[in-house]
């Protein structure tokens, strides 16, 4: 087993108890924290693969804004545990099924195609930021363009919606 | 060297996970997380398969998917605001207005 593989699995580990994790807290701060320790352990899997770019965007934009947002809804609404409620049968007679279904499905899809694939080794020629960059402003700079106008939008309908109605 | 499956194997148990989180919370906060664990699973298959094939697209499409969710994060804890000023309550349950 070599160094990588047991990296591999020490951060697979910690992805999946911290999104067990996510299930099983009922207050959603708690939920919220295990979901950064998925998204640092993420960050550091891109980092195995040699993809840096990545990783550093996952942790800043994921990890730092988009979590920091959450926590900061959580904070203002201040809701407390989550109540239970008798929550619908379709969701237990089918819930569970699906989400084994999609992860089997794909699983299985996976290991019959085994020997196809390459390993997902870090490779520095590969992917450096600059060929990142350069594929963004050449080859996809229409939709990079069009993600801004979505940014854009998003920011009007954030604001919309944040005003109060009465004044 | 980690075989490309291992990753996806992985992805697919983070998805699963998020279908399970999204299923049966009632808090529409953490609805909301789980919806971002799936997209995390997406973007690992994403970037697995990138370093597999030798081509840098996938990472590009992994920044894709980071600003389009950071723009529904904006617009769904906006949402989010909204419903708990209106209805007093995060469960989802009590957020009925269109049921017959």
């Amino acid at each position: 087993m070599t160094a990588s593989l047991v990296i591999f699995f020490v951060l697979a580990t910690v992805t999946v108890l911290a999104a067990i994790s996510l299930i099983v807290q009922r207050h959603p701060i708690h939920g919220a924290l295990s979901l950064i320790v998925v998204m640092v352990a993420l960050a550091g899997l891109y980092l195995l693969m040699g993809a840096e770019f990545v990783a550093a965007v996952q942790i800043i934009v994921y990890g730092g804004a988009i979590m920091v947002l959450f926590v900061f809804v959580i904070m203002l609404l201040n809701d407390g545990e989550e109540e239970r409620t008798n929550f619908s049968k379709l969701a237990t007679f089918a819930g569970i099924p699906l989400a084994v279904a999609v992860a089997g499905l794909i699983g299985a899809a996976v290991v019959h195609s085994s020997s196809s694939l390459p390993a997902a080794t870090a490779n520095a020629t590969l992917t450096s930021t600059k060929t990142i960059s350069l594929l963004i402003f050449t080859e996809f700079v229409y939709p990079f363009e069009l993600t801004s106008f979505l940014i854009l939008v998003a920011i009007l309908g954030a604001i919309v919606l944040a005003q109060r109605e009465d004044n | 060297m980690v075989p490309t499956n291992y990753y996806i194997i992985l992805s697919a148990i983070l998805f699963g996970l998020g279908i399970l989180a999204f299923i049966f919370k009632r808090n529409i906060i953490t609805i909301f997380m789980a919806i971002e664990l799936m997209l995390n699973a997406v973007n690992l298959a994403f970037v697995a398969f990138s370093r597999a094939l030798g081509k840098p697209d996938g990472e590009v499409f992994v920044l894709f998917v980071i600003v389009v969710a950071a723009a529904e994060a904006a617009v769904g804890l906006g949402i989010i605001i909204l419903t708990a000023r209106n209805r007093r309550s995060l469960n989802v349950e009590r957020v009925d207005l269109l049921k017959l």
